[in-house]
C-alpha cells in the first residue's frame, strides 16, 4: 500500500474514533439522572432561568433525540463546546489553552520513562542476577502499586519541604516575564517532579518489558554474528540487539498514551499543574459538567493524535511494518 | 486431589515461592484489620479526638487529621470501601471482558471485527477521565463508582481472552466436542473457558488492585461516595495540609500501596506456578 493511502485509511479510522467518543458524550448527557439542560449549564454554574430557557431553544431539547444529536454533532464540528457558567468563558477555548501544559507534562514523562526504562532493562538482560537486575523486579512490582497521586505527594514532601530543591506547585515563578532562556529554565524546574512522578508508573513497566526483549534479542543469531566478527560489546548491545529489543516498548507505550493522560489528571492536581487535569479537578469541584466533557473529548482528540503518530513512527522504523 | 495433578503442582510452586507468600499473609492481614480492627481499636473514625493535625503519640497511634479525627481509625475502616469497589469493580471489568473476549475470539468475523472496534474505542479514552465524566453525571456512589471502573477497565481482559479462544478453538478436542453435538455455549464455557483460565486468573488478579488504585485516584478527586470513609477520601481531604501534618497523607496511601502491592505479589506468584516458563 502506497504511503498516501496507508496514511488516509488511519485519518478516516481517527475520524470515526473521534466520532464515536462525540456520540458517547451526548449519550451521556441525556443518560444522566435529571434535565439535560442542566448537565448542559452545569450546575454550580449560576445560570439563570433565562439562560435555561435558552439553551433548551438552542439544543433543540424538545425535539426528537436524532435531530439534537445532529445538532450536537454540528456545534462541536464548528468547535462550540458549550459555555462554562463558572470560568464565564467557552469551553473550546478553556481546554485549548490547558492542552500545551498537559502534553508538555505527559510527553516528558514518557520519554523520561522510555528512557530510565529501558536502560534499568538492558543493565537487567546483561546481568541477571546483578544489582539492577534485582533492582528491576522490586521495580516492576512497586511502580504498579503505589498510587501516583500519594507517590507525588511523597516526593513533594522530600524533594519540595524537607530538601527544598524543587518548587511545590505551579509551572512557573508568578510575577516573571513569560519568556526567553531563563523562563524555560523555570518551567523545567517545576517540571522535574511532576513528570518524575508520572514517569514512575511507566518505568516500571518499561524496564520488565526491555529486559524480556533483551533477553531474547541477546540471544538470537544475529548477536552472535555480531560477536563473532568482532564488533565491541557495547556496539553489539546499544546497536544491534536494542533495536529490536525497543519495539514491544514502543507498541505498549503507544497503547498507553491514554493511561498515561489520565494519569497526568492524579499527577497535575497533586502539583497545581496547570493543565487538562487541573481544570478537571476544578470543574468537578464545581460540577461543571460542560467543561468536564469538553476535557474528555480534547484528551481523546489527543490519545487518537499520538496514536497516529506511533504509527507512522513505526512504519517508518521497522520496514516490516509497511506491508500492513 | 490428585497429588500429581497440574492444579497440585502449580499450587505447590505457589506456596514455596516466598514473595507470593509475602503478598498472602500482608493481605490477610489487611483484609483482618478492615474486618475486625474498627471494633477491636474502639475509637469512632467520625468522632473529633483531639487537637486537629496533632502528630502520632500515644493518645491518636497515627496522629489527627485536619478536623481531629483519629487517622488509625479511619484508615481500619476505610479499608473496607478500597476492598469492597475493588473487588466488585474487577468482577465487572472481568465479566465484560471474558463475556467480550470469548464471543469475539469465537465467532470471529464480522462479530469479531466489531466487538474489536467497540475494545479499541474504550481503550482510546482515557479510562478515569471517562469515569470521572460518569460518576460526575450520576453521582458518586460506592455503586456508581465500581460500575464506573469496571466498564472502563475491561478491555486488557478482552483481548488476553480472545487470544486464548483464538487459539484453543484449533485444537482437536474442540472438534471432538463439536463432533459430539455439544452447543455453542457449552463448548465456550465448559470447554473453551476451563483451559484458557490460567492466564485469565492471573490478569483478574491484577485487576483486583489496579481497581483499587481507580477508586483510589477517584475518592482523591473527591469524586467516590462522599459519605463512606476510603483511603483515597482521607488523603483527597488532607491533601491542603501535607506539608504541616506529613501524617495525614502518608499512612492511608501507605496502606492502599501496601494492599495493593501485596495483590500484585500474589498474582505474579501465581503467574509463576501456572507458567514456569515465565518465572525469574
Amino acid at each position: 500500500m502506497s504511503a498516501a493511502a496507508w496514511f488516509i485509511r488511519r485519518l478516516i479510522h481517527a475520524a470515526g474514533l473521534l466520532l464515536a467518543v462525540l456520540v458517547l458524550n451526548f449519550v451521556l448527557i441525556h443518560l444522566a439522572p435529571g434535565d439535560p439542560a442542566v448537565v448542559i449549564a452545569g450546575e454550580m454554574g449560576g445560570a439563570s432561568t433565562e439562560v435555561m430557557a435558552k439553551i433548551r431553544a438552542e439544543y433543540g431539547l424538545d425535539q426528537p433525540l436524532v435531530m439534537q444529536l445532529l445538532a450536537y454533532l454540528g456545534r462541536v464540528l464548528t468547535g462550540d463546546l458549550g459555555f462554562s457558567f463558572y470560568f464565564n468563558r467557552p469551553v473550546t477555548a478553556l481546554v485549548a489553552e490547558r492542552m500545551g501544559p498537559t502534553a508538555l507534562l505527559v510527553a516528558s514523562a514518557i520519554v523520561l520513562a522510555l528512557v530510565l526504562g529501558t536502560w534499568l532493562g538492558i543493565l537487567a538482560a546483561r546481568r541477571p542476577r546483578g544489582l539492577a537486575a534485582q533492582l528491576v523486579s522490586v521495580f516492576s512490582v512497586a511502580g504498579f502499586a503505589a498510587p501516583v497521586f500519594w507517590t507525588g505527594m511523597m516526593l513533594l514532601l522530600l524533594f519540595a519541604s524537607t530538601l527544598p530543591i524543587f518548587p511545590v506547585s505551579g509551572m512557573a515563578d508568578v510575577g516573571r516575564p513569560k519568556l526567553g532562556f531563563a523562563y524555560a529554565l523555570d518551567v523545567l524546574h517545576h517540571l522535574v517532579l511532576p513528570a518524575m512522578t508520572l514517569a514512575m508508573v511507566y518505568m516500571a513497566q518499561y524496564s520488565r518489558q526491555s529486559r524480556a526483549g533483551m533477553l531474547a534479542a541477546l540471544a538470537a543469531d544475529y548477536i552472535r554474528t555480531a560477536r563473532a566478527k568482532g564488533l565491541g560489546e557495547l556496539r553489539v548491545v546499544y546497536r544491534h540487539a536494542l533495536r529490536n529489543a525497543l519495539i514491544p516498548v514502543i507498541t505498549i507505550a503507544g497503547l498507553q498514551f491514554g493511561q498515561v493522560l489520565a494519569g497526568a489528571v492524579l499527577v497535575e492536581t497533586v502539583y497545581s499543574w496547570p493543565g487538562l487535569g487541573r481544570l478537571a479537578y476544578e470543574s468537578i469541584l464545581r460540577r461543571d459538567s460542560p467543561t468536564l466533557l469538553g476535557i474528555l473529548l480534547g484528551s481523546a482528540l489527543m490519545v487518537i493524535l499520538a496514536n497516529l503518530l506511533t504509527d507512522a513512527a513505526y512504519r517508518l522504523a521497522d520496514p516490516r511494518m509497511r506491508g500492513t | 486431589m490428585n497429588p500429581r495433578s497440574p492444579t497440585a503442582r502449580a499450587a505447590r510452586a505457589f506456596l514455596r515461592n516466598p514473595a507470593a507468600m509475602v503478598g498472602l499473609v500482608v493481605l490477610a492481614l489487611m483484609v483482618l484489620a478492615s474486618a475486625a480492627g474498627p471494633g477491636l481499636y474502639g475509637v469512632d473514625a467520625t468522632d473529633i479526638v483531639g487537637a486537629p493535625m496533632s502528630p502520632p503519640d500515644g493518645e491518636a497511634w497515627l496522629g489527627t487529621d485536619y478536623l481531629g479525627r483519629d487517622i488509625l481509625a479511619a484508615i481500619l475502616l476505610g479499608g473496607r470501601a478500597t476492598m469492597l469497589v475493588g473487588l466488585t469493580a474487577a468482577l465487572i471489568s472481568v465479566s465484560i471482558g471474558t463475556t467480550i473476549g470469548a464471543l469475539s475470539g469465537y465467532c470471529e468475523g464480522a462479530v469479531d471485527a466489531a466487538l474489536m472496534r467497540i475494545t479499541e474505542f474504550f481503550q482510546v479514552l482515557p479510562a478515569l477521565l471517562f469515569a470521572m465524566v460518569v460518576v460526575m453525571l450520576f453521582r458518586p456512589s460506592l455503586i456508581t463508582v465500581a460500575l464506573s471502573i469496571g466498564v472502563v477497565s475491561w478491555t486488557g481482559t478482552a483481548r488476553l481472552v480472545r487470544a486464548e479462544f483464538l487459539r484453543l478453538k484449533r485444537l482437536e478436542f474442540i472438534e471432538a466436542a463439536r463432533a459430539e453435538g455439544a452447543t455453542h455455549a457449552r463448548i465456550i464455557f465448559r470447554v473453551i473457558l476451563p483451559n484458557g483460565m490460567a492466564p485469565l486468573i492471573v490478569s483478574a488478579t491484577l485487576a483486583v488492585g489496579a481497581a483499587m488504585l481507580f477508586e483510589g485516584g477517584l475518592s482523591f478527586l473527591g469524586l467516590g461516595d462522599p459519605n463512606v470513609i476510603s483511603w483515597g477520601l482521607m488523603i483527597g481531604q488532607n491533601r491542603s495540609y501535607l506539608l504541616d501534618a506529613w501524617w495525614t497523607v502518608t499512612f492511608p496511601g501507605l496502606a492502599l500501596f501496601v494492599t495493593v502491592m501485596s495483590v500484585a505479589l500474589i498474582g505474579d506468584g501465581i503467574n509463576d506456578a501456572l507458567d514456569p516458563r515465565s518465572a525469574g
